[in-house]
């Protein structure tokens, strides 16, 4: 690791205004994908902004038909937290299968979703159910907000402070580890939530998570497995490496979401 | 037996230690005044080192030294060499490469060490090592074994034509192809032996420390075999004569072979000692043990086996190229040979066997023993043919084993060994009970029923183990000789050390040395300390590899408790005022035969100490014995491993769901340690059959440089493991064992894919079995698998 200048603001303000003083600073959220990279000497930025003495970005609250979860709230406390349970339970169940016990205690979903992992877990969430991503500066809708690999729509000095989800009717996710990493090979998010049907994929795709139109419309027929039976997506812009073809990833998105479909109505 | 003697499930005495963090291993250990190493690996597979530019570097805060290749050479550090020779069929001696503990005018795989920096923090040679700028002259590679002997390869080493390092054969082959000119049905296969990254919990470590005033030498060093390491580095290396030069392995956390060998970094943490005037430690980052610790396996082989209309086998023949990395490593060349094609008899009466092997260069880690060495390769040759032809001609793969076993021992291969003992019928018979072979079928309906493709897949493997009969290893070129010595002290108060020159590194000799003592002189084995990994303590050893610590070192220590019982008699006799012949001793007691006079064990020790009761004359005062012990053959143990999966044709997924390993290992002296044994190896060869495997790009990069990307098993990758054994004695051996350490990991791949490819009935499926792998395979299979 190289040496940098660590600061623990107690604001949001104070936060901001180091990532627009700093040009390379970095938050530290969960740190879970940054620190490795930086122990790695992979990255070395001069400033590291931690974000976890600022009140009032963590933590579940359910008001309405919404569900909203603070940018700082850890993998661990969305799985085991009993509102997000009974709201949306696949929520609940992803942010159980993230990484291992150690992980979960420290990583957040604002730090998650931020970094736009191709292969995380919490993309596949916002974007399969139509979540609005809140900064300290405006709310970004999850189809705006993954532009690509690694890429959002954050500006600098934008920092994520929450995440709002529209509880839906029927929802579920099913995840194909990679075998080594444990992150997601493919993942595939399901949700109908009045006539409004999501199937958000991560894993799979060269330009990280994506929506299935043709599955979804398929699934407006009537949502059930059989409606998805014998489809699947071409592999083209899917992502092909040693641990699997774009031939298979597309073939396991047709799998997915047929399992987490059946999941989702409880078959 | 007494309650902690050989049987005893008793618990391991060193385990406290272990998982209370208040173990020794060299990471732990801190010298006044040390200095930290840290290397500068070449980035490239093959490259010409154009220039080292170190002034930079030197300048930076706490740098003591930047050290190259070039430096090593001026100071007539000898190179690293392998020590097992091994000749071509043309009377040839292998292309043994030059390998400089630091690669000095080129590199030739990529995290070959180039440089290293000494300074006062690891933090600060870090710093210095990236200001250190090394001009490469990148050279075309090749890293795939297949295409190194072709025409138009890069060639590695000048000494090495087409890369070639020996090509080698073992029995007849016009026998052979008259052999197969009469078979009935013949089988045949294409197998990729997937290369391992060993991966030991600890990564490897060292602290070398010169002591100007003595002239002496000290390295800690993660090594399974610290005598042979000061033995290299003594004689070859030259570093420093062998008196001169003590070598320590305090606790070592795991091996699997991969800390046998002598490496770079040990001899460069000595050398480099002596230049700066400090010690000097180095620790290996997990990412630097993917390109620094030999790794294992990668054959590439073509196997047929011939079979006479009753389904007898007539003939074995393989033709196998074995890639050996860059360099060759400490005992590379004997791995694909004499520790490979002597197998291939497998559990079965082959009349012929015919191997032909080529040993390569590419640019690649160096590979060497891993876990089984050359007999899981084996026995996956022999066992894919066995399988597959039963398969081919339709019988039965149970019957087709039985129809074929040796039944009577000794038994002669036509590959040099020569089976002792074994009873193959009875592990198979039992195991075929455990797993509840019958009512496959059912199960395999109820499984389709679900979805899922159900496979049941045998492995009877043999090993040879007790490495190694001396005189038998010498003929076939090994440099050293592999008996095992072990030293008998003991103390005035009737405790006991054992000295051995074995090493523990996870097998827990501290509690099975202890039992052999206990068994033997009736005392408890808190009684006894076990003292092993240390030159200046234990005079010679040849180490741990092999599962030869049972065989071998107990064998040594059986034969120093029999001069330590023969001397404690004739002191008895003295104190009992007895003739020494009637002097019977037995549960920690010596008796006058047919009296009621006796003495304890602790009587007769401490008047061994005092001896006021023998004139010195007459009787040496002190209880302390010492022997040497080598083998008369191999061990053969053997078994029967059953594996069971379920596989999703939808995602290729395969799961183990039943597994049955009945092995055969002679005597049993800790069955806790042995099942525990079992339970690893047969986690190492499911990550070899499911999950693990080296890629390498074209270019000779290392794809799976980390456990992002190289997958090892995990619990859940392991089903619930039902062990068991049976027993026929080793009869050249005293204590009648024969070793555990490498079976599960030799048994398991086998098994593994017998039983994959028998759920997706198609036999074209390469390890590792992954999911995208099996997936493949089912796409690429005739539909519809076979019903059971």
């Amino acid at each position: 690791m190289y040496a940098f200048t660590f600061h623990r603001p107690q604001t949001l303000r104070q936060a901001a205004s180091l990532l627009a003083k700093h040009e390379e600073a970095k938050l530290l959220a969960g740190g879970h994908t940054l620190l490795p990279t930086m122990k790695l000497r992979l990255a070395g930025p001069p400033q590291l902004v931690d974000l976890s003495l600022i009140d009032g970005i963590a933590g579940v609250a359910q008001s309405g038909r919404s569900l909203t979860i603070g940018a700082m709230t850890r993998h661990n406390d969305v799985s085991t937290s009993p509102v997000v349970q009974q709201a949306i339970p696949a929520l609940a169940g992803l942010a159980g299968m993230i990484g291992d016990p150690a992980v979960r205690h420290m990583g957040t979903i604002g730090g998650s979703i931020a970094n736009n992992d191709p292969n995380a877990d919490y993309p596949a969430a916002c974007l399969g159910l139509g979540a609005t991503i809140i900064t300290n500066k405006r709310r970004i809708k999850a189809d705006d907000f993954f532009t690509g690999m690694f890429s959002t729509a954050l500006e600098p000095a934008e920092i994520i402070t929450k995440v709002s989800f529209p509880i839906p009717k029927k929802a579920a996710y099913q995840k194909f580890r990679n075998q080594a990493s444990r992150f997601a090979l493919v993942g595939v998010f399901v949700s109908k939530r009045g006539s409004e049907i999501r199937v958000a994929v991560t894993g799979a795709g060269a330009n990280g998570v994506f929506r299935v139109p043709s599955f979804e419309e398929a699934l407006k027929k009537r949502f059930a497995p059989k409606s998805l039976e014998g489809m699947t997506i071409p592999a083209d812009g899917m992502n092909s490496d040693i641990h699997g073809s774009a031939e298979y990833r597309a073939h396991l998105v047709g799998v997915l979401a047929r399992r987490a479909v059946a999941e989702a109505i409880g078959k | 037996m007494s309650i902690t003697g050989i049987g005893a499930a008793v618990r391991r005495k060193e385990d406290h230690r272990f998982i209370t963090g208040t173990g020794h291993y060299t990471a732990d250990i801190n010298r006044p005044g040390q200095a930290f190493g840290y290397f500068i690996r070449s980035p490239h597979a093959h490259a010409a080192i154009k220039s080292i530019d170190a002034k930079m570097a030197a300048g930076m805060p706490g740098v003591l030294a930047v050290l190259t290749g070039a430096q090593l050479a001026a100071d007539k550090i000898g190179n690293l060499i392998c020590g097992w020779m091994v000749h071509s069929d043309d009377g040839s001696p292998m292309k043994m490469a030059p390998h400089p503990a630091l690669a000095n005018g080129k590199a030739c795989h990529v995290g070959d060490p180039v440089a290293v920096v000494i300074a006062e923090t690891l933090a600060q040679a870090r710093d210095a090592a990236e200001k250190v700028q090394v001009e490469y002259g990148v050279l075309p590679a090749i890293a795939d074994p297949a295409a190194a002997q072709k025409q138009g390869a890069p060639q590695i080493h000048e000494v090495a034509p087409h890369n070639t390092i020996y090509k080698w054969h073992l029995g007849d082959a016009n026998a052979v192809e008259a052999a197969f000119k009469s078979a009935k049905h013949v089988t045949k296969l294409d197998l990729v032996n997937n290369r391992l990254v060993p991966n030991a919990i600890e990564p490897r470590a060292a602290i070398g420390e010169y002591d100007a005033g003595a002239g002496t030498f000290t390295l800690w060093n993660t090594t399974q075999n610290p005598h042979v390491a000061r033995l290299v580095i003594a004689a070859f290396v030259g570093m420093a004569p062998e008196h001169k030069l003590r070598v320590i392995a305090p606790d070592v956390g795991g091996g699997f072979g991969s800390k046998i060998f002598i490496y770079p970094e040990e001899v460069v943490a000595l050398w480099a000692s002596k230049r700066v005037g400090r010690p000097v430690k180095w620790v290996a980052e997990r990412s630097e043990a993917f390109l620094a610790d030999a790794h294992g396996r990668d054959h590439v082989t073509h196997a047929e086996m011939a079979f006479d209309a009753e389904g007898k086998v007539l003939a074995l023949r393989a033709k196998t190229i074995a890639n050996l990395g860059a360099y060759m490593s400490t005992f590379s060349s004997s791995v694909p040979t004499y520790l490979y094609a002597t197998l291939l008899s497998g559990q079965y009466q082959i009349p012929q066997i015919y191997c032909e092997v080529d040993a390569v260069y590419t640019n690649t880690v160096p590979v060497d023993a891993y876990r089984g060495a050359g007999r899981p390769e084996a026995t996956f040759v022999v066992e894919r043919l066995m399988e597959v032809g039963a398969r081919e001609m339709g019988q039965d793969p149970v019957d087709l084993r039985q129809r074929n076993f040796i039944k009577s021992f000794p038994h002669q291969t036509p590959v040099i060994m020569n089976y002792d003992s074994g009873d193959y019928g009875a592990s198979l018979k039992k195991a075929l009970e455990i797993a509840d072979y019958k009512g496959f079928a059912k199960r395999k309906r109820e499984s389709e029923r679900n979805g899922k493709l159900r496979g049941i897949g045998f492995s009877n493997y043999i090993e040879a183990c007790g490495i190694a009969p001396s005189q038998a290893v010498g003929s076939l070129g090994c440099g050293v000789g592999l008996w095992e010595s072990a030293e008998v002290r003991v103390n005035p108060t009737g405790s006991v050390e054992v000295l051995t020159g074995c090493h523990a590194h996870g097998q827990g000799h501290e509690t099975t040395f202890a039992q052999v003592v206990s068994d033997r002189l009736g005392i408890p084995i808190e009684n006894v300390s076990v003292v092993h990994g240390d030159t200046d303590k234990v005079q010679f050893g040849m180490g741990t590899y092999g599962s030869r610590s049972g065989a071998v070192g107990m064998s040594a220590l059986a034969k120093a408790l029999d001069k330590v019982e023969a001397k404690a008699k004739k002191v008895a006799a003295h104190l009992l005022e007895a003739a020494e012949g009637d002097i019977e001793f037995k549960d920690g007691k010596f008796n006058v035969a047919g009296t009621d006079k006796s003495a304890a064990w602790g009587d007769v020790a401490l008047n061994a100490y005092i001896a006021h009761k023998f004139s010195g004359q007459e009787l040496e005062p002190g209880l302390k014995e010492g022997a040497f012990y080598d083998p008369k053959n191999f061990t053969f143990p053997a078994g029967c491993h059953i594996c069971e999966v379920e596989v999703d044709p939808d995602t290729g997924n395969s799961e183990i769901v039943a597994w049955t390993a009945v092995d055969d290992f002679g005597v049993v002296v800790n069955p806790m340690i042995v099942e525990g044994q079992v339970h690893g190896g047969i986690a190492q060869g499911v990550g070899q059959a499911l999950c693990e495997g080296a890629v390498y790009d074209k270019d000779g990069q290392l794809l799976t440089g980390s456990l992002m990307d190289y997958c090892m098993p995990r619990a859940d990758h392991l089903p619930p493991m039902k062990v068991d054994t049976t027993v026929t004695r080793c009869p050249s051996n005293p204590l009648g064992v024969k070793g555990c350490g490498e079976a599960g990991a030799i048994a398991a791949p086998a098994a593994v894919i017998n039983a994959v490819t028998d759920a997706i009935g198609t036999e074209q499926l390469a390890m590792p079995a992954t999911p995208a792998a099996v997936w493949a395979a089912l796409q690429r299979a005739p539909k519809a698998p076979r019903a059971a």
